[in-house]
């Protein structure tokens, strides 16, 4: 069991890293990693969110979507009923409340913590990776259990190459690039070196 | 800008405004499905589709949504709509929805749709946010069709499947370039677009943050 999740998290953090394997949450990856600082503070929120998201995605479709998941409200003909499709609906909206009530509890109970966080939580709604942690979640029909373990591993994964990426960044901008590569064009181009190297983890297997 | 006349509103975005190569926007479901003309066709027309339909939903009722919740009525709107899309791909395109997996989905948090609702469709009346989104799914398709033509041929020498170059696989002379399939291809490709387009047009490039100085004393160092 421990052997699973442990290889399930290794999987989620290097070889199907989230932005550099999938791209996925490319518009915050690029516009919020100029600084090791603030990528650092989003990178935490999102594995925050996506450890929280994925898992209660997964119960949402356990529970209330999927055919005959309507069976314990004990309603006649529940059995039947399927509601995969409206899926897409439910788990943007799931995120988005989370994102809404972690930014209250946050403000309420941890002021300091949302002092640090706190710019960066609305951003995340609309962040596909978040989106897409629990897309895929559902499409390799992860169990409880391995939610929990695939959401926090996506997110340290996006984590990690955000503030790898923007180290980076650091340092180029002191660089003389050339003047069409300026900003985004070289910042592209070492993304696809980075991911170029995150490749080199996809033989592994534990 | 000349972007108020609907021919305006549909080639603005396509060349001088491109939402990916100069607004940074909706790159995150772009890049993993160009490694074949197909799937970047299948992906363009969605988009479009969504948000053309998105904009000019939101404008229809742009003077009913209370401006506090408006980003969840999008949000709803959106969502919608792309469940519209992946029911159809699924019953008729089954093959490439498998392909596009989870990237029909994304089109939800495509900044590009959310833009432009965002930015235009709550200011601008229902005929023109729709051409506005038109154009600027246009603008994006023209992105993901170019990096999959790239990437299609180097990488597996065909187009929309047909050969063009036979490879030697298949007992032709063309050594298929197998870092085309993969995902860091993507990136290079796009990034090589982007100096291209802003070499051909100078106004797009960014300024950058510390000049360098030229390097005066070039013979002492020797």
């Amino acid at each position: 069991m421990f052997e699973l999740y442990l290889s399930l998290f290794i999987k989620a953090v290097f070889v199907e890293n989230m932005a550099l394997a999938f791209f996925l949450g490319m518009c915050t990856f690029l516009a919020v990693s100029k600084k090791v600082q603030s990528a650092i503070g989003l990178g935490v929120a999102v594995v925050v969110v996506l450890t929280i998201t994925v898992p209660v995605n997964n119960l949402i479709l356990n529970y209330l979507l999927k055919g005959g998941a309507l069976t314990w409200t004990g309603i006649e003909g529940a059995e039947n009923i399927d509601l995969t499709f409206l899926g897409l609906l439910s788990y943007i909206g799931v995120i988005a409340a989370i994102v809404q009530i972690l930014e209250m509890v946050l403000d309420k109970f941890v002021p300091a913590l949302y002092n640090a966080l706190g710019v960066y939580l609305p951003l995340i709604t609309v962040n596909c990776a978040i989106m897409g942690a629990s897309l895929f979640m559902v499409q390799r029909d992860y169990a409880f259990g391995e939610s929990v373990i695939y959401g926090a591993g996506a997110g340290i994964g996006w984590a990690l190459a955000i503030t790898a990426l923007a180290g980076i960044r650091e340092r180029l901008k002191y660089s003389d690039v050339p003047a069409g590569l300026q900003g985004l064009g070289i910042t592209f181009l070492t993304v696809g070196l980075m991911s170029l190297g995150f490749m080199s983890f996809s033989g592994v297997q534990l | 800008m000349a972007a108020d006349t609907p021919t305006g509103l549909l080639t603005t975005p396509v060349f001088r405004n491109n939402p990916i190569t100069l607004q940074i926007l909706g790159i995150c479901s772009a890049l993993a499905v160009t490694n074949s003309m197909q799937t970047s066709l299948v992906m363009g027309l969605a988009v479009i589709a969504v948000t053309a339909f998105s904009s000019f939903f939101v404008s229809l009722i742009r003077q009913h949504i209370p401006s506090s919740i408006r980003i969840i009525v999008q949000m709803t709107i959106i969502a919608s709509l792309v469940i519209v899309v992946d029911q159809l791909l699924r019953a008729y395109a089954y093959d490439l929805s498998k392909q596009l997996s989870v990237f029909v989905g994304l089109i939800i948090t495509n900044c590009i749709v959310m833009g432009r609702a965002e930015a235009y469709a709550m200011q601008n009346g229902p005929g023109l946010s729709f051409l506005d989104g038109v154009g600027n799914g246009l603008g994006y398709s023209l992105i993901l069709l170019v990096v999959g033509f790239v990437r299609e041929l180097f990488g597996s020498g065909s187009i929309f499947g047909y050969t063009v170059f036979a490879s030697i696989k298949d007992g032709g002379w063309y050594m298929t370039n197998g870092l085309m399939l993969l995902p860091p291809s993507a990136f290079f490709v796009i990034g090589l677009l982007i100096w291209a387009m802003r070499s051909i047009s100078p106004e797009q490039v960014e300024k950058a943050e510390y000049k360098i100085t030229a390097n005066t004393k070039a013979q002492e160092a020797v």
